[in-house]
Formats: structure tokens, C-alpha cells, sequence
């Protein structure tokens, strides 16, 4: 008998009775300002939120918050021209001296400020992760309430990698003290669009 | 981690010897539980979530069988290899055989407990493997070759003027600097070169979703992304009770692991691997290692619905006044003393009595394990196996002779005697230690039953 | 309606002023109390240190001396805990009579809130108090909300402390923090026991106790030892005591 079918006999043999799955939970209340939430929260956890109207907002915005940044990319076609061209294809450790990343999310969680990325609105998995700063567009319509709206949404959707993305990397290993920028963005913004 | 001779009422002696330390200790971990707090009391809905998350994972359990086949084959049609391993041992020989077969010999590695518990860092390195752990916590205790003490803050017992030597010897910080963000960023710095010239990383898993194949590991530093993303191969390894039944279950585990871990409302990662990236191979390693041993216990079946939060930990006013390595294993703390008799029950025979059964742990656990329950029941396993010091079992029989005979308790116990003598007093009662840092009870002119002889009439 | 009095063997023994005033509390409330006298032990030393197999015969007496009642009533939460946890009868014929006890059986605070819905009480006892909320009593048998739950407040023993004349409560930076006496454990683990007793009691006294209470005695004999050996002048009390209180 291999390993798996000698586990598996021994599960099948220890497991209980079979018990049900409890009903699914939904949100207990819909109604409150999703998007201060949002802000409130992410504002906490060491984000900064940045409500605009278009992208030409957004462009100003870089251009003037982050001009002392040398290398500037975005899966944004809206923000080509302040951005690098081309860097898609490359060898992930490439991205080690990306300064600043500029993406997009499908949606926002009010709850915890957490917006859902898979890899399409990436490029490449590793960026979000490896840039010294990360940004990120949602739009208005798309923070919704809690993780059970979270995973509604998502539904079956296919993707091989996304993640929830919550703030800038941090730590609090060094007796309990919050430091942002363990290993990735030392500071995350997202752009509220609409 | 072994005890050699010291149990955890021995090592937790040690620990208490610089009550500063202890109360600083305490504190910090005090401080964790008031987050927990606060963010739990931020929902409303908090306890319907236990509740759900706990009949989720019973679900789990009690189907543990096919979420593992349906979540094998989900997997394997993602393009990711499953292997199976009954032990630490074959564990450990699957990550090396991977590792040797792609001609790796440094590999980065972020927080699994499933690995500490294996003791996987030891077998690699005796291999000639070079295994660098990156969460900030757990490359800490790897530089001062500690085994971590808390299963979320793996540094918890070291302070930050310990770290600082620790990073002036190793990384070549200045001297005396003991800073959390000049700390951090030094780390961060000796990190990233690891991250971009390694070409193995090893995970551990969160949640393992039976319907998708897919699995899902939360961090707050990105260190296991900076990994698995880097890397050519990922391999992931996960105990085989991980598993959520459907993608959806996600929603109410992922609303409960951080605020219950550090009160934050997510982890700043939650991240969701399908398919390995172009080019990449990914491994899982499922992981019986005692687990389908302790699913055949009905009493102790559901420590296996843990999610590895550490709430119990920061509750535990033990664990916060002897600290992790007093219980000499990889998971410490309450959910640990039930989780380790079932590997060992002579190694860790002294655990399940490390507590005072006060209950805070089975109301803080974020899948309402009956922690506390599990310990006196534990002790019930330990006694009857014969792993109970002889002088206590003795001693306890003498109780029980004089307790189930209320004549003998009568001539016994007249003005306090026998009950000074056994009471609580009955077990070790070498140099009678209650005496260390309390006074005696005084001793009444009489006992309430002679009182009540003389002064209450009766029918 | 009979009660009978279950005074735990270390009350008996040690604090028969807790027991006394637990019988004069009950009697003055107009419930026929009788204490059976060939009483000694709930067993719990035995059971908690995994000797459980050893209890039946303190099961058996328990048994004995109260199935005839209609209600059991202990100044003892945790004792009461064991007993609803885990009496059971020797031979299976009798398990209805240990079920039965289990189901019967009251803390004593709880008895006077849930069973005699006391509102009010003519005690009086103008003095400071920390309350500590024992584990058992607490989180075993529910007596008060638990920090750790998402659930409205409440406390049985808070309501009818705040039927004393003249009674302060003061507030705790820890509410609900375990005292560290754990039967056995006091001496098994004497390390952490105490430095557990010693911060407990420490949080009373910084915030201006006067007297430490509890529906839990043995909690208070582990506070009494360390305020004593501190040669503090803060005073461990049972509640039944203070409920029964006449002082002005």
C-alpha cells in the first residue's frame, strides 16, 4: 500500500459520522458608509486612500507625490505615458528595484481594507510583493461590505494566483513594536476612482 | 525541541527567576489578547462566526476522507504535484528528494509550523541543505538557534536589545543598536538577497480548499510570496486536516484567523495559489504525522480543527508567565499540551497538567475547541496509561480512602489536620512548595461540621 | 422546599465563617436548610490531577447524602462545576439519581438570583471590594459574562453586591484573569502559581481594595497566602459573608 492509500485508509476508518455544513453566512449589516470604512481601516493598518475622479487625477498625483521615483510601472494602459513600457516579459527578480507599482484591483472589503488582485491584474505574480511601493485603482462601486460579499463575488472565477491585499508589508516581530516595509511595500495607496 | 530532563513545571521555575522579565513577558502578550478583544468586539456577529467556523471544520472531519481525494485530484488538475507523507520523516525525505532532483542546495523558507514540527530545517542542514527562514520572527530564533516560542510571534520572549546583538553579530549592525525599524530594515535588506538568489522556497498552508485544489497562506510581511514567486520551484507543505470544504469557506476563516491572532482585521496577505506560475513547479506534501491517530480519538478529535491563530497562547495566563520553551514543543501553549500527548504521551505527559483549566482558551479559540475540556480529559489518558508520577498516584489514593469515608474524614480532618497535610498540599509534597511565596491558612478553633453538631438542633 | 448544604471539604475545614454565613444567608431568606453531616468531598482534587477512576466512592457518598433533596446549594462554584460535570453513579440503575443532583445542584449565588430571584437584601457592609470572578464559577457555570465572548454583560454575584449598603466594587484592569490555585497545580506548578496569585492580588490592591471576594474560597485561601506573606492589610472574604454582612 503507498503512503497515500495507507492515510487515507486510517482517515476513512477514523472519521466520524458525517456532520453537515452550516448555512452560509452573509453580511448582518449592509448598511453603512462602505467607503469611509474602507478608509477608516486602511488609514490603521498604514495605507493612505486617495479619492479621485478620473485618471488624469491619478496621473497628477504621481507626478507630484512620487516624482523622485526612478523606476515606475503599472498593468495600467490609462497610465502609460508616466509609466515604463514593455517590462511585462522579463525574469521576476528584474522587478527588485521597482520603486513604485501602480495596479489594479477587482474589488475592495470595507471590513478590512483588503482588495482582491488575481494574476491578470498583476502581470507578473511577484509584483505587488517586491516594489518599495505600491498602488492600487478601485473603483467606488466595487468595495463591498465583508469577506462573505468578498467570496460572492469571486464565485467560481478561474485564476491560477490572487490574493487580498491589505495594506503595506508589515511586522511586528521586534516586541510588538508595528514597523511597515518587512520585505515588500513600505507604504500601499489606493485610489478610489469614480 | 526535547525536554532532556526539565517538564515544563521545572523550565517554567527557570523562567520565573527574573520576575521583570516575566511581567514584561506577561504584558506583551496581554496587550495581543486586548486587540483580539477589541477586534472581536468590533462584530457583532462574532460568535455566530466561531460557531460557523467550528461547524465548518466538524464538516471537515467528519468527511475528511473524500475533500482529500476531491482536493488531490482539483490539485493535480491545476498542474500541481501532490505527494503524501505518515510522518515527519517521509516529510522531510520528500523535500529533500525534490530539492536534489532540481540541483537546489539553499533554499528560503516562511513560517510552517508543519515544518517545525517535523523538525524539516534540522534533517535539511544535516543534508547539506541550507534552509533560511524569512519571516522576520522565525529568522530571529534561527540566528540565535532557538526554536520558536509562540506559533505567531515566534520572537515573543526575546527583547529587542537581544535582537540587536543578535543582528550586530550576524547581519553587522552597529553595536548596542536595538531599534525595531533600524532592526527591521536591516533585515529586510539581508532578506531580499536571499529572496532573489534562491531558487527553492517552501511554504506552509493556511487553508487547502477541496473543491478548488487551490490553497491559500496568509502573511503580514510578504515573505512568502517574495518566496514562491522568485522561486523556480514552491513546494507547500500542509497538514491534511487544512482543508475547507468550498472556496466561499474562506470568507468566515479569513474574518477570524487575524483579528483572533493580533486583532487585525486580515492578515495584510491572504494569498491564493491555484496553479504554479509559467515555468514554476509546485509541490504540496500532505501530512498525516499523527493527525488520523488523533481523528480516531473521539475526546481529542477536534484539536484537529485549530487554525493555528494563537489566541489560546495570548490568553493563557501560564503560557504568558512561562513562555513558550517551557513546553518543550514546536506548538506551545494550551492547544499545544493537547496536541503533543498524541505524539508522545511519556514525552509530553507533563503538559496537559500545565494549567489551571481556567477556560479562557476554549473561549477565545476562533473554532471553539474545547481546550480546556480536552486537558482534564488528557489527564484522565495520562493517569490510566501509567505515565503519573507513583508518589502522586499514591497520594491520591490516600485521599480518595479518607475522602469516600466521612467517619475517617472526621477523626482525619479534626481541626484542619489531615487536610493541612493533604489538601492541596497532596501531591509533591517534597518540601511542601506552596509555603515558597504564601502563607498557610489558619487554622479554625473548629471545623464548620463540629460547629454545626453543637449549634444547629436536629429533628 | 429542602435545600441541602454542601460545604466543601477545605470550607469545612479551613473557612467555616464562609459556610456559617452561607446557612445563616440561606435561613434568613426563609429556605429550610439541612447539612448532611456525613458529607466530606466532591472528588475534584482527584479528578483534576487525572485521577478521576479514584472518585467513585466520594461520588457514591455524594449520592447518598443528597438525593433527597429538592435543591443542593454549595458557596463553592468550582465544586459545584465538578459535581455537574462529572457525578455519576456507580451502577447505571442509579444514574438518574446522579443526574438528577447535577441538574439540581446551585452555586449559592446563582441559587439566591436564578431559584429565589433575590432583588433585594438588608446586608450592609461599607468597604471596598475587588470582586474576583472565579474560573469556574465563571466560565464553567456561567455565573458572570466573559471577557472573551461577544455577549451582553452581566454578573450574578455583581447583582446582589450591589444589594450591600455601603459597598464599593472597584474596577479591575483584568476583570476575569484566573488567580493561578488550580487545586494541585498550586503545588505542581508553583512557579507560575504563585506569580500568578501574586499579580492577581496586585491588581486589587493598586486599585484600592480593602477586601478581595469571591463565590469561590479556594481562589481567595491562594489570595489570602500571598496578601499574607506580604503582610498586607487587604482581606480576603467570601461573598456569603459579605452578603450576610450587618456592619455599620
Amino acid at each position: 500500500m503507498t503512503n497515500r492509500d495507507a492515510i487515507l485508509a486510517k482517515v476513512k476508518n477514523n472519521q466520524p459520522a458525517t456532520r453537515p455544513i452550516p448555512a452560509d453566512l452573509s453580511t448582518l449589516n449592509t448598511d453603512f458608509d462602505k467607503i469611509a470604512a474602507f478608509t477608516n481601516v486602511l488609514t490603521t493598518i498604514g495605507g493612505a486612500v486617495i479619492r479621485v475622479a478620473n485618471f488624469d487625477e491619478i496621473k497628477d498625483y504621481l507626478l507630484k507625490e512620487h516624482q523622485d521615483k526612478k523606476r515606475i510601472i503599472s498593468t495600467l494602459p490609462e497610465l502609460q505615458e508616466i509609466t515604463e513600457l514593455n517590462w511585462q516579459h522579463n525574469d521576476p527578480h528584474s522587478y527588485e528595484n521597482v520603486d513604485l507599482a501602480i495596479i489594479k484591483a477587482h474589488f475592495g472589503v470595507a471590513e478590512n481594507a483588503a482588495l482582491w488582485i488575481t494574476e491578470e491584474l498583476m502581470e507578473q505574480r511577484v509584483i505587488p510583493f517586491i516594489c518599495q511601493q505600491l498602488a492600487v485603482v478601485v473603483n467606488k462601486a466595487d468595495i463591498l461590505p465583508t469577506m462573505h460579499d468578498a467570496y460572492s463575488r469571486i464565485g467560481n472565477a478561474e485564476y491560477g494566483f490572487g490574493a487580498f491585499i491589505a495594506g503595506p508589508s508589515k511586522t511586528a516581530d521586534i516586541e510588538q513594536s508595528l514597523v511597515l516595509g518587512a520585505h515588500g511595500p513600505k507604504g500601499m495607496t489606493v485610489f478610489i476612482l469614480g | 525541541m526535547s525536554k532532556g530532563t526539565k517538564d515544563h513545571a521545572q523550565l517554567s521555575d527557570v523562567f520565573n527567576a527574573d520576575e521583570a522579565r516575566v511581567n514584561w513577558h506577561d504584558e506583551t502578550l496581554w496587550f495581543v489578547r486586548a486587540k483580539r478583544d477589541k477586534a472581536a468586539h468590533n462584530l457583532p456577529e462574532w460568535e455566530m462566526l466561531r460557531e460557523t467556523a467550528s461547524q465548518i471544520k466538524d464538516n471537515v472531519l467528519s468527511n475528511l476522507h473524500d475533500y482529500l481525494v476531491q482536493f488531490e485530484s482539483m490539485a493535480q488538475e491545476n498542474g500541481i504535484k501532490v505527494h503524501w507523507a505518515s510522518n515527519g520523516e517521509e516529510h522531510n525525505q520528500i523535500v529533500h528528494s525534490i530539492l536534489k532532483d532540481s540541483g537546489v542546495d539553499r533554499i528560503v523558507k516562511s513560517k510552517s509550523m508543519l515544518t517545525e514540527e517535523c523538525h524539516l530545517n534540522d534533517y535539511l542542514q544535516h543534508n547539506g541543505i541550507e534552509v533560511i527562514d524569512t519571516d522576520l520572527g522565525e529568522r530571529i530564533v534561527q540566528l540565535a538557534n532557538e526554536p520558536p516560542s509562540h506559533i505567531v510571534l515566534p520572537c515573543i520572549h526575546k527583547k529587542k536589545e537581544e535582537i540587536g546583538d543578535l543582528f550586530h553579530e550576524h547581519l553587522g549592525t552597529p553595536e548596542g543598536m536595538a531599534d525595531p525599524v533600524f532592526l527591521t530594515a536591516a533585515a529586510r535588506e539581508h532578506l531580499r538577497e536571499k529572496f532573489i538568489t534562491r531558487k527553492a522556497a517552501i511554504t506552509g498552508v493556511n487553508f487547502a480548499v477541496a473543491e478548488t485544489g487551490e490553497f491559500v497562506v496568509c502573511t503580514n510581511e510578504g515573505n512568502a510570496d517574495m518566496g514562491a514567486h522568485l522561486a523556480d520551484v514552491h513546494i507547500a507543505c500542509m497538514g491534511i486536516e487544512k482543508l475547507v470544504p468550498e472556496r466561499k469557506h474562506l470568507s468566515v476563516f479569513l474574518r477570524l484567523l487575524a483579528r483572533s491572532a493580533t486583532g487585525q482585521p486580515i492578515t495584510t496577505y491572504s494569498s491564493h495559489f491555484k496553479r504554479p506560475r509559467k515555468g514554476q513547479t509546485m509541490h504540496i506534501i500532505l501530512v498525516d504525522n499523527g493527525r488520523t491517530t488523533q481523528l480516531g480519538r473521539p475526546d481529542f478529535r477536534n484539536s484537529l480543527k485549530c487554525i493555528r491563530c494563537g489566541a489560546c497562547m495570548n490568553t493563557c495566563p501560564v503560557y504568558r508567565r512561562s513562555g513558550g520553551h517551557s513546553y518543550h514543543t514546536a506548538i506551545a501553549g494550551p492547544i499545544g499540551s493537547i496536541l503533543a500527548p498524541n505524539l508522545d504521551m511519556k514525552e509530553y505527559a507533563d503538559l496537559p497538567f500545565a494549567s489551571t483549566l481556567c477556560g479562557s482558551c476554549t473561549n477565545v479559540c476562533p473554532v471553539k475547541i474545547n481546550i480546556h475540556e480536552q486537558l482534564y480529559k488528557w489527564r484522565q489518558v495520562i493517569v490510566k496509561e501509567g505515565y503519573a508520577d507513583p508518589k502522586k498516584a499514591m497520594a491520591m489514593k490516600a485521599m480518595e480512602f479518607t475522602l469516600s469515608k466521612p467517619a475517617v474524614y472526621k477523626t482525619a480532618g479534626k481541626a484542619g489536620r489531615w487536610v493541612l497535610k493533604h489538601i492541596p498540599f497532596a501531591v509533591n509534597n517534597k518540601l511542601n512548595l506552596w509555603y515558597n511565596h504564601r502563607e498557610m491558612p489558619a487554622v479554625p478553633k473548629q471545623s464548620f461540621g463540629e460547629w454545626y453538631k453543637e449549634n444547629v438542633k436536629h429533628d | 422546599m429542602t435545600v441541602g448544604l454542601f460545604i466543601p471539604c477545605y470550607i469545612d475545614q479551613f473557612y467555616p465563617n464562609a459556610a456559617t454565613a452561607t446557612l445563616s444567608l440561606l435561613k434568613k431568606l426563609g429556605v429550610d436548610v439541612v447539612y448532611p453531616t456525613k458529607q466530606t468531598c466532591c472528588g475534584q482534587p482527584m479528578a483534576n490531577s487525572g485521577f478521576e477512576h479514584l472518585t467513585q466512592g466520594c461520588n457514591n457518598l455524594f449520592i447518598e447524602n443528597f438525593a433527597e433533596f429538592d435543591y443542593i446549594v454549595s458557596p463553592s462554584g468550582s465544586c459545584v462545576l465538578h459535581l455537574k460535570d462529572h457525578l455519576h453513579a456507580e451502577s447505571s440503575e442509579n444514574e438518574a439519581q446522579a443526574i438528577g443532583i447535577r441538574k439540581k445542584i446551585y452555586e449559592l449565588t446563582e441559587f439566591l438570583t436564578d431559584v429565589l430571584k433575590v432583588e433585594n437584601l438588608t446586608a450592609s457592609f461599607p468597604h471596598k471590594v475587588g470582586m474576583h470572578q472565579s474560573c469556574h464559577g465563571q466560565r464553567g457555570l456561567m455565573l458572570a459574562q466573559m471577557t472573551e465572548l461577544v455577549a451582553p454583560a452581566y454578573s450574578k454575584p455583581m447583582h446582589l453586591l450591589n444589594m450591600v449598603q455601603g459597598l464599593e466594587i472597584i474596577t479591575l484592569n483584568r476583570p476575569d484573569e484566573c488567580c493561578g490555585f488550580g487545586g494541585t497545580f498550586c503545588v505542581a506548578e508553583e512557579a507560575v502559581s504563585a506569580k500568578m496569585g501574586k499579580d492577581r492580588v496586585a491588581d486589587h490592591v493598586h486599585n484600592g481594595a480593602e477586601y478581595i471576594t469571591a463565590a469561590d474560597m479556594s481562589c481567595l485561601m491562594h489570595m489570602e497566602g500571598i496578601l499574607r506573606r506580604q503582610k498586607s492589610n487587604v482581606k480576603v472574604i467570601h461573598i456569603a459573608e459579605i452578603l450576610n454582612a450587618q456592619e455599620f
